[in-house]
């Protein structure tokens, strides 16, 4: 049984396509052989400065090939990865590299400064440059021997998500999880070394968890779709074409305005076989019109949070759906269980709302250096006392339907997608508060305009402008309010809390 | 061009268009940006920009956004 993910690369691309091009990055193009090497380049880098196993090690670098070669390098050192949003304002970065406490953080020289700003020391850093110029000395046999010391439910990575609290959580999660959902999407969904990947995501994503070892696993080429093409989908589809992408895994925003702007009809995408998404609803109109224009291919809709390390229910869109139907998100990967919970703590019938729980292999350890937290979030099943087991509370309004068919509804709490991002308004409140002048703050979500609507109160006036720039500081750009409206006083419940059905409906008033 | 000032300050109140020469390489307009650029542009104007027309050159300064409208025989 397999109880390390680097076991897919060292008996898969490197056994079976060690010279075949692995990363497409840019102009730069690179194997399974010399990733392989690189990557253990850097875990001997990591072993001169530091012994430690399972600890984590940040990577503040952009979406790049030297990213996968320090996640793998951090994997063979035996310690967990976790990788960081260099566009990070600085007071998230801070409080983020504060909870983890990270062994070492691998960067590069000009990126070295916002670290320092986030108070991390020099001799924490690993230069990108310092390892590539010294050419550190390994040997395979101790390299191996010390990953045959962990087992599979050791960390492999943290990946941070928004707190309700104002404080980003790091969910940890482990090899035999990751195993679990790869072995199985491996087989479900028929992916094999012919892909070529266009990855789109960031690597600070659960996304990248699938390319990478559809990547190493299999070895499918993994090509690094140019960031600024994210904005002008046409230079995009031009690029698929140009490397023959086969594979996509994208959130549907971007697919949504393709479809918007009947794109596909012109520019082709013959070698496009395999359409996967996830993060956000796909509306059924412009998935349909993907449908249209790419009858060869296979598409998925997959669904779970991060907490369940990539997702725990997948959906084959192979039968005719109306334009307003909506999608289902299927039914549970395998190893994995559903729970559908009612309000009253019993099993919810068919058609029945309740709240969708998950127990099984795919589990996360939980929230890095954050008991508390992962205690509410990961509970004992409602189900029985028998024995110990955890579910986790996903938050999400769910039920199945006569086709057994689970569907979502909503959201239980003040969670929100905004663009495929994951948002708890909560956390945009509280960066709110922090502005000098604001004495209240709500912000509430307009799905109907894609509105981010952050409702304060202070004593003078305070510019959007302004109000943006501050709120900068601690939250990234795509969570930052897109309207901005200040109030003589927030209406309020009986019982004294900020009425927030109030201020939603006062905008379609 | 004042009108496609207002449009590009009121989707980044906090970004200064005029000091830049080059907004995607100074970062400021980013991808949900360039959506509602674009929608805005084509309410504002009564236009509907061709989605091959939304490439990077087309928009990366006022000159070149005021070059596209000219394009769709949009003018202030």
């Amino acid at each position: 049984m397999q109880s390390n993910v680097l076991e897919y690369f060292e008996t898969g691309a490197l056994v079976s396509s060690p010279d075949k091009t692995a990363l497409v990055d840019g102009q730069s193009r690179h194997t399974f052989a010399e990733l392989a090497l690189r990557a253990k380049n850097i875990a001997a880098a990591i072993l001169v400065r530091s012994e430690a196993m399972n600890r984590p090690i940040a990577v503040f670098l952009p979406k790049c090939a030297y990213t996968v070669m320090a996640n793998l390098g951090i994997l063979y050192s035996a310690n967990c990865y976790a990788n960081l949003d260099i566009k990070s304002p600085p007071e998230r970065l801070k409080a983020i590299l504060n909870n983890l406490q990270a062994e070492l953080v691998i960067t590069s020289a000009n990126l070295a400064p916002a670290l320092y700003e986030a108070g991390v020391p020099a001799e924490r850093l690993l230069l990108v440059e310092e390892v590539d110029g010294t050419m550190p000395q390994w040997d395979e046999a101790s390299l191996a021997a010390r990953r045959a010391q962990l087992i599979d439910t050791d960390p492999l990575c943290i990946i941070h998500t928004s707190g309700s609290t104002g404080m980003p959580k790091g969910v940890a999660l482990h090899h035999k999880s990751t195993i679990d959902f790869m072995d199985w999407a491996f087989e479900r969904l028929g992916l094999g070394g012919e892909e070529t990947i266009g990855s789109l995501s960031p690597f600070y994503f659960d996304i990248y968890t699938l390319e990478l070892w559809l990547s190493l696993a299999k070895g499918a080429t993994l090509v690094i779709l140019p960031e600024q093409y994210a904005a002008f989908p046409a230079k995009l589809l031009e690029y698929l074409v140009q490397e023959a992408v086969s594979f996509i895994f994208w959130v549907p925003t971007i697919m949504v305005n393709i479809a918007n702007q009947g794109l596909l009809e012109k520019i082709p995408q013959p070698a496009l076989r395999k359409v996967l998404f996830a993060g956000e609803v796909f509306p059924t109109k412009p998935l349909n019109y993907w449908r249209r224009q790419l009858p060869q291919a296979l598409f998925v809709n997959l669904y779970g949070p991060i907490e369940i390390t990539v997702d725990c229910t997948y959906f084959i869109v192979d039968r005719e759906m109306a334009d307003d139907e909506k999608l289902p998100i299927g039914f549970p990967c395998r190893n994995t269980d559903v729970l559908i919970i009612h309000e009253d703590n019993r099993p919810a019938r068919v058609n029945e709302h309740g709240e969708l729980c998950i127990r099984g292999s795919s589990l996360a350890l939980g929230y890095w250096n954050s008991p508390e937290r992962t205690a509410q979030a990961f509970v004992q099943n409602p189900l029985h006392s028998q024995y110990p087991e955890l579910v986790y509370r996903t938050g999400d309004l769910v039920y199945r339907n006569e086709r057994g068919e689970i569907m979502f509804v909503g959201r239980k709490d003040y969670q929100i997608k905004h663009q495929g991002y994951r948002i708890e308004l909560g956390e945009i409140e509280h960066a709110a508060l922090q502005v000098r002048g604001v004495r209240h703050a709500c912000v509430v979500y307009d799905a109907s305009s894609k509105d981010i609507v952050l409702y304060f109160e202070s004593e003078e006036d305070i510019a959007a402008a302004d109000l943006r720039r501050q709120l900068g500081q601690h939250l990234p750009k795509y969570m930052l309010p897109t309207v901005t409206e200040r109030v003589g006083q927030m209406p309020r419940n009986p019982n004294g809390k900020i009425d927030r059905l109030a201020l939603s409906a006062g905008r379609h008033a | 061009m004042s009108k496609l000032t207002d449009i590009l300050q009121s989707i980044r109140p906090e970004s200064d268009f005029t000091q830049s020469s080059d907004f995607l390489e100074d970062g400021l307009l980013d991808s949900f940006d360039m959506v509602t650029l674009v929608s805005s542009l084509d309410q504002a104007y009564g236009i509907s920009i061709d989605g091959l027309d939304i490439v990077p050159d087309n928009f990366k300064s006022i000159a070149a956004i005021t070059a596209l409208l000219g394009k769709y025989g949009a003018t202030e």
